[in-house]
């Protein structure tokens, strides 16, 4: 009999996402009540998976094809916080637009689990159908204000191209299953250390899907686009917890069944890892609207946590796992500020919009300016040290391209995010926004704030938890 | 010694700021908020004047030391002052008051705002010059942007956002190289910590990679040309008390890096590359002051000023002799004094008349006579009279220059007199002449905490002009064991 405990996060989630449609179907106006109930599924979720599976080093199940580990219950911890965070902070932001449904948390539930599934798969199919069942809730999810054009565009360009990325993984897949004969990785692994072209083939398909999944440039077209359209609290969970799992199914592919194959990817990630630092920082220069600058201020983040996963070392890996965490503080933190950005009942989204912010709110201007020199790597703030544990592993390796390069690319984003400040703090100043903002905005603004600004004084903590991940 | 003293120092600056952030900001004339800020820097300055005379200057091992762990296996926050640093500490917990003293003019709008930033700038200040951890200093060095960009952007002239923006961007990008390295040195020989560093010494092969991404950080700060640009920019735009704290600590902040990490870590590669500081310092000498001969504007004269005398100091800390570094540290700290001082006179006038150009003055000797007297003294120390602390450190690197290069010591002299003709020839044209401009007849002289602030900055100048010993017992342990262990260690390579 499998332990089925260790996969009762999975079932759990899944059971309350069947029974909030239930729900939905059957009693009129539930959205609230959905909303609620939803925010405590994923808490108790949370709460399962860390008393069930946090102190599990590695159990497989289900015939190997179901890992949890160290990585797979930190992975799912973080998403589900992150997804708690999001669901409770887009409420006002949906209110506004009318797009207070039951759907809404039903769908981040639903791709929340997906992910979940995609974190602890250890097996081609059951990574393939996590990958799917957040995908589908994901295009729903973009264009879920309707009504307005982006949104649906948005919506539909996120589905076509990420099908044509799941269609090349599906078939990178195939030609690695050809090779190996076996979908499990840990037999994959075992199997693959030939020098076959055709497995080189499986292998970049597979790279690139995954690449697709985390906007690393060169597969990055969507993101922008995206980003900008959908709404924004969709925007602020695309930018933070797909990120998560689709980074753990990546360190998983090429440290598990790729293992033995590190010559041929490790040119791979570092060509993707560059690519997007400097093309992230790059494109940011000229862009008008906040959305699509952080559209592209993430591609060049996700090139920095790239840079860790090249190494093909465990303090490599620890610390893209280290750089993804602050990442997604930092992506919290900047999105609560731009929900805050509403007078009556209108979001602005342009950086003009911020023109002189600080005369009028000066706290929520403090704020963004700790958020954005965190996000420029500047120390003491979190930021900096999330690079500066990446650019150890780099270093530790003797990668002083990589290094350099990154670290140059850092000054060039850093513009990105001096022009917003000079906008909020040099420039004259604009009507004021609304302050009645909802409580867990403010929370989550505040307690992620102080966790940047104050992350210097123990740093240490992280790195002791994320250590514990032994993959290689 | 338990209490941490040089932790309270960092830390006494921040306490102020978070105080004044939970104080109610008040338009005009914030005078709760300037006390505030006042009584935490004058304490915070006299704790480091406890902190001098508690210091044995019989030694050249580090004192006061500090070291808790902070990163697990790997960073240690590790303070502690010798010689050569705890001058720089005392010179940036004395221009600090001075700065908030003179603020009142400068600077109109969110006072308490632009306080909390040069209360937070202290602390960095204090936390480079007495890290002993490469990361810990790399820390407080890059951290001091932030206070300082906002400083200039903020509360500065007409073009401030250009200069903020030139000023970030150059030094971040020079600071980036010196982060590789310091990751470098790391895995090179396992530790960050500076005295472990200095017993242990880095490998031959590496010193001259990991001195030149130093080198681009320092540089770039001290200002050396061709790099320097960056710094009349941000001079001419920033508020008087942000360029008094520019040129008087900021800029030391490269110099001292140059003396500590440097020399002390890379004695070969320091060998190797002197005739590449040599040349670019004699240019930087010479052409900066010719370029200050041009100038129309009364602080990018002071900027270009500040450019030549930080080539007389990076020229002083090469020549790696005796006199020529304990020269250099007396000349920052002088020109710490002195260009604050000059700053501050030019800050003096650009309140009244709302403008910077020499050609707007003329004759001010017969309207603000005791403004031209302060003014004169300050003229005559930046060009190193003797009997001001300008002469001191400007004679001591010559003569270490003529022990090691005569040449470069020839055309360094040659800047000497450049020197006078610039500064001389502003004073001239600001203060004598005829009084044509009509406005300037009204102008005021000096006010009480005007004419505070320049005696406070005019006393040690002349004091240690005529007595510089204090400053050279102090170092002189410390130089003299940072010289020898540099030639047993250029000895046994």
């Amino acid at each position: 009999m499998e332990n089925l405990n260790l996969i009762l996060p999975e079932i759990f989630i899944s059971l309350s996402i069947m029974f909030l449609l239930i729900l939905g179907v059957f009693k009129n106006d539930s959205s609230k009540i959905t909303f609620n109930l939803s925010l405590f599924a994923i808490l108790i979720t949370t709460i399962i998976t860390i008393n069930e599976t946090f102190s599990v080093t590695r159990e497989t199940l289900f015939n190997e094809s179901v890992v949890v580990d160290t990585m797979s219950s930190l992975m799912k911890i973080i998403t589900l916080i992150g997804g708690f965070l999001v669901l409770v902070i887009s409420s006002t932001y949906l209110k506004t637009f009318k797009i207070y449904n039951i759907e809404y948390p039903i769908l981040i539930l639903s791709s929340i689990l997906g992910m979940m599934v995609m974190i602890s798969s250890n097996d081609l199919i059951v990574f393939y159908m996590g990958l799917e069942l957040q995908s589908l809730a994901l295009y729903v999810l973009a264009t879920y204000n309707r009504d307005q054009l982006k949104s649906s565009e948005a919506g539909l360009k996120y589905f076509v191209l990420s099908a044509l990325s799941s269609g090349l993984l599906l078939y990178g897949c195939s030609l690695v299953y050809g090779f190996s004969g076996s979908t499990n990785f840990d037999i994959i692994s075992n199997q693959l250390n030939s020098n076959e072209y055709v497995l080189t083939f499986g292998i970049v398909f597979i790279l690139v899907g995954l690449a697709f999944k985390i906007s690393a440039v060169p597969f990055h077209m969507w993101a922008p686009d995206v980003y900008e359209g959908s709404p924004t609290t969709v925007t602020l969970f695309f930018t933070m917890v797909p990120k998560i799992a689709a980074l753990t199914v990546f360190i998983r592919f090429l440290y598990v069944p790729f293992l033995n194959l590190i010559d041929q990817w490790q040119m791979i990630i570092i060509f993707l890892s560059i690519a997007s630092m400097v093309f992230g920082a790059v494109a940011a220069i000229g862009q008008t609207n906040i959305k699509r600058l952080i559209a592209y201020s993430s591609i060049g983040h996700i090139g920095y946590t790239l840079a860790g996963l090249a190494t093909a070392s465990n303090e490599g890996i620890h610390s893209s796992i280290i750089y993804i965490s602050i990442y997604v503080v930092m992506n919290l933190a900047l999105f609560s500020c731009l929900l805050m950005l509403r007078r009556k009942d209108k979001y602005y989204e342009d950086i003009e919009d911020l023109s002189g912010l600080s005369k009028n709110h000066p706290l929520l201007s403090l704020c963004m300016l700790v958020i954005l020199f965190s996000l420029a790597g500047i120390p003491p703030l979190a930021g900096f040290f999330a690079k500066f544990y990446i650019f150890k592993a780099v270093l530790e390796q003797s990668m002083f391209f990589l290094a350099i390069v990154g670290l140059l690319s850092t000054v060039v984003a850093a513009f990105n995010y001096l022009r917003i400040i000079k906008i909020i703090y040099f420039d004259t100043e604009k009507d004021k926004y609304d302050t009645d903002h909802s409580l867990w905005l403010k929370f989550s603004l505040t307690v992620s704030t102080i966790l940047i600004l104050l992350y210097f004084i123990f740093p240490s903590q992280l790195i002791e938890v994320v250590s514990r991940i032994n993959i290689i | 010694m338990n209490f941490p003293i040089l932790s309270s120092l960092i830390l006494l600056p921040i306490v102020g700021a978070l105080f004044l952030f939970f104080t109610k900001d008040k338009e005009g004339n914030n005078l709760t908020a300037k006390y505030v800020a006042l009584f935490t820097t004058v304490v915070n300055f006299l704790i480091s004047i406890y902190l001098w005379i508690s210091f044995d200057q019989s030694t050249s091992s580090f004192q006061f030391v500090e070291d808790r762990t902070w990163i697990e296996g790997f960073i240690n926050y590790k303070v502690g002052v010798d010689g050569i640093s705890i001058l720089f500490i005392i010179l940036t917990t004395f221009i600090t008051p001075l700065c908030i003293i003179s603020v009142n003019n400068s600077v109109k709008n969110r006072l308490r705002d632009f306080l909390i930033a040069i209360l937070i700038m202290e602390s960095f200040m204090i936390g480079v010059f007495c890290a002993l951890d490469l990361v810990v200093f790399y820390l407080f060095f890059e951290a001091g942007l932030i206070p300082m960009f906002l400083i200039i952007g903020i509360w500065g002239g007409a073009r401030r956002v250009y200069s903020a923006f030139k000023f970030f961007l150059y030094t971040l990008l020079g600071s980036v190289l010196m982060l590789v390295a310091i990751i470098s040195i790391y895995w090179i020989t396992g530790t960050t910590d500076v005295v472990q560093l200095y017993e242990i010494g880095i490998d031959v092969k590496y010193q001259n990679l990991l001195w030149l991404a130093f080198f681009s950080s320092f540089a770039v700060k001290t200002p050396m040309w061709p790099v320097h640009t960056w710094l009349p920019d941000a001079h001419v735009e920033a508020p008087t008390a942000g360029s008094v704290l520019l040129a008087a600590i900021l800029l030391k902040m490269a110099g001292y890096g140059f003396i500590r990490f440097s020399l002390g870590l890379f004695p070969v590669a320091s060998e190797v590359f002197t005739p590449l500081i040599y040349t670019l310092s004699i240019i930087a000498i010479i052409f900066t002051s010719l370029i200050a001969l041009m100038q129309e504007d009364m602080k990018k004269l002071i900027a270009y000023s500040s450019v030549a005398h930080m080539g007389f100091v990076t020229l002083g800390i090469f020549t790696l002799q005796q006199q020529g570094i304990e020269g250099s540290i007396i000349q920052m700290i002088s020109h710490g004094l002195v260009s604050a001082a000059l700053f501050l006179t030019v800050g003096v006038v650009y309140d009244r008349m709302h403008s910077r150009l020499i050609s707007t003055y003329g004759g001010l000797v017969s309207v603000i006579p005791k403004y031209s007297i302060l003014f004169m003294l300050f003229a005559l120390a930046s060009l190193g009279l003797p009997g001001t602390s300008g002469f001191i450190g400007e004679f001591l690197i010559l003569m270490g220059a003529f022990k090691d290069n005569f040449l470069v010591a020839v055309i360094a002299s040659i800047g000497v007199i450049l020197g006078a003709a610039y500064i001389l020839w502003l004073y001239k044209r600001v203060v004598f002449g005829k009084l044509i401009n009509e406005d300037l007849k009204k102008m005021l002289d000096l006010n009480r905490s005007e004419y505070f602030i320049l005696s406070c900055l005019a006393v040690p100048i002349l004091f240690f002009g005529f007595y510089p010993d204090p400053l050279i017992k102090t170092i002189e342990v410390s130089v003299t064991d940072l010289i020898n262990t540099h030639n047993t260690n250029i000895a046994s390579k």
